[in-house]
C-alpha cells in the first residue's frame, strides 16, 4: 500500500502520500493552491497564508498541513477564495508595490495572484510605510518597500547556500528582513550568484544589472496565469496595472 | 503687481495633470502688462527619483507625464547608457531606439495636426467652436481625417513593435534594448510605409496651403523674434535623437553649435519666478532678458542646415524659399515645419525598416560605472534634457530635467501677451475672439497640457476678470 491513502478536495476524491502536506498532494493531482511563501526548494514555514483553505471547516494553510485519510478540504469555494483574495490585498497595502514600474512585473508572483484572484484595487487603505533601500552590495539589491516578509530569502541563505546571510527582525508591522551586520547585504558574505534572490517572489531581493532584460511578451505571467502549469485554468494574462 | 493694476485669468478647467491657466496683466491704463501661462509641471518627479537605482528611471520617468512618455524613456536611457558605461550602443540597439523615437515623432505630430490644430487651420481662428473640432473635420473633410487616425494608429504601431506596448513600452534598457524586430513585425510595419509617407506628404501640402493662403493674416498673430535652439548632426543636418546642441539668434548667428549634451549647463541657466512652479530657462550669454529661445519643429529647421531624408528634406527647401531665409518668426508656421517632420519621420522609419540591423540580435553592452550622465533629445514639442547624478550604490542622487513645455514657456506668454494686446487694448472684457485667439496662439507650441489634449481638441477655458481688489468683474467659460 505504501502509505497511500485518500482525501476529498472540493467534492473530488484524490490520491495522497502519506507525509505530504496538503499543497503537495494537491499539486500531484493538479489542483493549483497558491502560495507565496512555500517554495519547492526550501522548508515549509508557513507565514503568509495565501495557501488557506478549510478542512473540517477550519482555516488551515495547505503548505503546512500534512494530509491525514479521509480528510475533506474546500480549496475553491467562495470563502476560500474571499479569504485568500482579502490576504493578498493586505499584503499589497502593507508595503509599496507599484507594479507598473518595478523591474519584477511580469515576472511577479504577488503581482500574478492579484491578476488570477482579479484584484485590480485594494479595498484597504495603502499603509505607505516609509522603508529604506540597500542598495550597497555591489552585486545585489534589497528593497524592502516591495518585501511580503515570506522569509524565502532567509531560508535559501542557511538550507542552500549554506550561509546565514539574512535574518528577521523586529516585531508586528516593523518586521523586516535583514541582513546579518551593520552595513547591510554589502556586509555579509551573500553574492549576486546566492539563491537569495532567485527565489525571491516580488521585486524586494535582486540581483543588479538584470533589470528589463525580458521584454512585453516573453515574462513569466505575460501568457499564463500563475498556477496554470498546474490546473491550466482558462483566462488571459493581463497587462501592467 | 501694482495696487491700481488689473488681472484677468484665462483658466482651463482643472484636469487631473498638468493643466494651465493663463493670466493676463493689466496696467492702470487697460494695457496688457504681462501675459503668464501657468502650468503646473511636474517637478516632483526630480525628488521622486532620489534614491531608486538608476537602471528604474527610465521606466519610472514614463509616468512623468502621460502625453509623451517614450520621448522620457529615451532620454533617461541616454543618460543611464553613459552611467553605465556604455558611450555606442551596438547598431541594432542605436537604431531599434531610433525606430521607437520616429514613431513617437509620427504618432504624436500626427495627432496633434490633424486632432487639434487641423480644425482651427481649415476653418479659420474664429469660427464657431461648435463647428472647429474634431468632428466638424470628419464631416467637412472626412479623407482627411480618416488619414490622421490612420497615420496616429501606424506610429503607434511602430512603438508598439519595438516596445511591446503601445502605452510605456518598456525597450530601453541601460546600454542596449530588450529586444529588436522579427521579420514579421518588420514587415507588416513596411507594408504601410509608403501610404503613410504619401499621406505625410500630402499634409505637409494642407500645412503650406493654410500658411501661405492665410501669410497677411498669420505672419504678426502670436509673432515675434527669438532665438532658437535644438539639437544637429555633427554634419549640421536636423538630428531627433542623438545629436548636438545649436542656438541660433534671432537674425540667424550662431550663439553655440555642436555642443556636446553634457555642456548643457555652460551655456543654458534656468531662472525661477515667483509665479510659476516652472523653471524659465536661458541661454548664458545673453542673459535672462534676451536669453530665452524657442524649441520644437519650428527651431529645429531654424538651427540645422539640410534634413537627411529626399522629400522631407524638398519640403524644407520650399518652407525657406516661402517664407524667406532663416530663421523664420511665425509662430503659425510651426504646424507645417511639424508636417515637415512627419514627413522626414516616416522616411527615417522606412529606412531604418530596410536596414538588417533592425532583426539583429546584438541587443547590449556594458561599460564601467560612471557617476554623472546627461541625456538629450529632441521631443515632438522640442528639446528634452535629463540630466543625472548616481552614487556608488547604484542610487540616483540628483536628477534634473529640462523639458521642452519649459523651454518654449516664455515663448508662449509673448504669444498670449501679443494676442491680447490686439484684442484686449483698453478694453477690460474677454471676448469669445480673444478666446480664440489665447488658445490658437499656445496649441501653435503643441504645449504638454493635458488641456491641450482635451477631447474634440478645445482647450476648455474658464475667463475671469478681476480687478485690482481681486473682486470678480466678468466670467466666461467654454469646455
Ligand atoms: S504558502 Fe502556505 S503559508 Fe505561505
Amino acid at each position: 500500500m505504501n502509505g497511500r491513502l485518500t482525501i476529498t478536495v472540493d467534492g473530488r476524491r484524490i490520491e495522497a502520500r502519506a507525509g505530504q502536506t496538503i499543497l503537495e498532494a494537491c499539486q500531484d493531482a493538479g489542483v493549483y493552491v497558491p502560495r507565496l511563501c512555500a517554495h519547492p526548494k526550501l522548508s515549509v514555514y508557513g507565514s503568509c497564508r495565501v495557501c488557506t483553505c478549510l478542512v473540517g471547516g477550519r482555516a488551515t494553510a495547505a503548505c503546512v498541513q500534512p494530509v491525514q485519510p479521509g480528510m475533506v478540504i474546500e480549496n475553491d469555494s467562495d470563502r476560500v477564495l474571499e479569504i485568500r483574495r482579502t490576504i493578498i490585498e493586505m499584503l499589497f497595502v502593507e508595503g509599496n508595490h507599484f507594479c507598473m514600474v518595478c523591474e519584477k512585473s511580469g515576472d511577479c508572483e504577488l503581482q500574478a495572484l492579484a491578476y488570477r484572484f482579479g484584484i485590480t484595487h485594494p479595498r484597504f487603505p495603502y499603509m505607505f510605510p516609509e522603508r529604506p533601500i540597500d542598495a550597497g552590495h555591489p552585486e545585489l539589491l534589497l528593497d524592502h518597500d516591495r518585501c511580503v516578509l515570506c522569509g524565502r530569502c532567509v531560508r535559501a541563505s542557511a538550507e542552500l547556500d549554506g550561509k546565514s546571510a539574512l535574518g528577521f527582525a523586529g516585531r508586528g508591522l516593523r518586521r523586516r528582513i535583514e541582513a546579518d551586520g551593520p552595513r547591510g547585504l554589502a556586509g555579509t558574505d551573500a553574492t549576486g550568484d546566492d539563491t537569495i534572490a532567485e527565489v525571491c517572489p516580488v521585486g524586494a531581493l535582486l540581483r543588479k544589472g538584470t533589470a528589463y532584460r525580458t521584454p512585453y511578451g516573453r515574462r513569466r505571467y505575460d501568457h499564463e496565469p500563475i498556477g496554470g502549469d498546474i490546473d491550466a485554468p482558462c483566462g488571459e494574462a493581463q497587462e501592467d496595472r | 503687481m501694482t495696487e491700481s493694476s488689473r488681472r484677468i485669468v484665462i483658466e482651463p478647467v482643472t484636469r487631473v495633470e498638468g493643466h494651465g491657466k493663463v493670466t493676463i496683466l493689466l496696467d492702470e491704463r487697460h494695457r496688457v502688462r504681462e501675459a503668464r501661462l501657468h502650468i503646473v509641471e511636474f517637478r516632483g518627479f526630480e525628488r521622486f527619483v532620489q534614491g531608486r537605482p538608476y537602471w528604474e528611471v527610465p521606466v519610472l520617468v514614463q509616468r512623468l507625464c502621460g502625453i509623451c512618455p517614450v520621448s522620457h524613456h529615451l532620454a533617461a536611457s541616454k543618460a543611464m547608457d553613459l552611467i553605465a558605461g556604455v558611450e555606442r550602443l551596438t547598431p541594432t540597439a542605436e537604431k531599434i531606439r531610433r525606430l521607437m523615437h520616429m514613431g513617437q515623432i509620427f504618432q504624436s505630430h500626427a495627432l496633434h495636426f490633424f486632432h487639434l490644430a487641423s480644425p482651427d487651420l481649415l476653418f479659420g481662428f474664429d469660427a464657431d467652436p461648435a463647428v472647429r473640432n474634431v468632428l466638424g473635420v470628419a464631416q467637412k473633410h472626412p479623407e482627411l481625417a480618416r488619414q490622421g487616425v490612420l497615420m496616429r494608429k501606424y506610429g503607434q504601431e511602430v512603438i508598439r513593435a519595438t516596445g511591446g506596448k503601445r502605452v510605456h513600452a518598456i525597450v530601453a534598457v541601460p546600454g542596449g534594448v530588450n529586444k529588436s524586430l522579427s521579420a514579421a513585425e518588420r514587415d507588416a510595419l513596411l507594408a504601410d510605409v509608403e501610404r503613410m509617407t504619401d499621406w505625410a506628404e500630402a499634409a505637409v501640402g494642407v500645412a503650406r496651403d493654410y500658411t501661405l493662403d492665410n501669410l497677411e493674416q498669420i505672419a504678426d498673430f502670436g509673432s515675434f523674434t527669438s532665438s532658437h535652439l535644438g539639437l544637429v548632426r555633427a554634419d549640421g543636418a536636423l538630428e531627433l535623437y542623438d545629436g548636438l546642441l545649436r542656438a541660433v539668434d534671432e537674425t540667424g548667428q550662431v550663439i553655440f553649435d555642436r555642443l556636446e549634451n553634457d555642456r548643457y549647463a555652460e551655456v543654458l541657466a534656468e531662472e525661477v519666478r515667483s509665479w510659476s512652479y516652472m523653471k524659465f530657462p536661458f541661454i548664458r550669454s545673453l542673459g535672462p532678458e534676451r536669453g530665452w529661445y524657442r524649441v520644437g519643429p519650428l527651431a529645429r529647421l531654424n538651427v540645422c542646415e539640410r534634413i537627411t531624408t529626399p522629400r522631407a528634406e524638398a519640403a524644407r527647401r520650399a518652407f525657406f524659399a516661402a517664407l524667406g531665409d532663416p530663421p523664420c518668426q511665425v509662430t503659425m508656421a510651426y504646424h507645417w515645419a511639424r508636417m515637415i517632420e512627419v514627413l522626414h519621420a516616416v522616411e527615417a522609419i522606412h529606412e531604418l525598416l530596410l536596414d538588417p540591423d533592425i532583426t539583429g540580435d546584438e541587443l547590449l553592452r556594458s561599460g564601467t560605472r560612471r557617476e554623472e550622465a546627461v541625456g538629450v533629445i529632441e521631443a515632438p514639442r522640442g528639446t528634452l534634457f535629463h540630466h543625472y547624478r548616481v552614487d556608488e550604490n547604484d542610487q540616483v542622487t540628483m536628477a534634473n530635467l529640462i523639458v521642452s513645455t519649459t523651454s518654449n514657456n516664455e515663448p508662449m506668454n509673448r504669444a498670449v501677451r501679443q494676442v491680447a494686446e490686439q484684442h484686449l487694448s483698453g478694453r477690460d472684457r474677454i471676448t469669445e475672439g480673444l478666446l480664440n485667439h489665447v488658445e490658437v496662439a499656445i496649441r501653435a507650441y503643441d504645449p504638454c497640457l493635458s488641456c491641450a489634449t482635451h477631447a474634440l481638441g478645445q482647450m476648455p477655458l474658464a475667463v475671469e476678470l478681476r480687478d485690482a481688489d481681486g473682486r470678480l468683474l466678468d466670467r466666461r467659460t467654454r469646455g
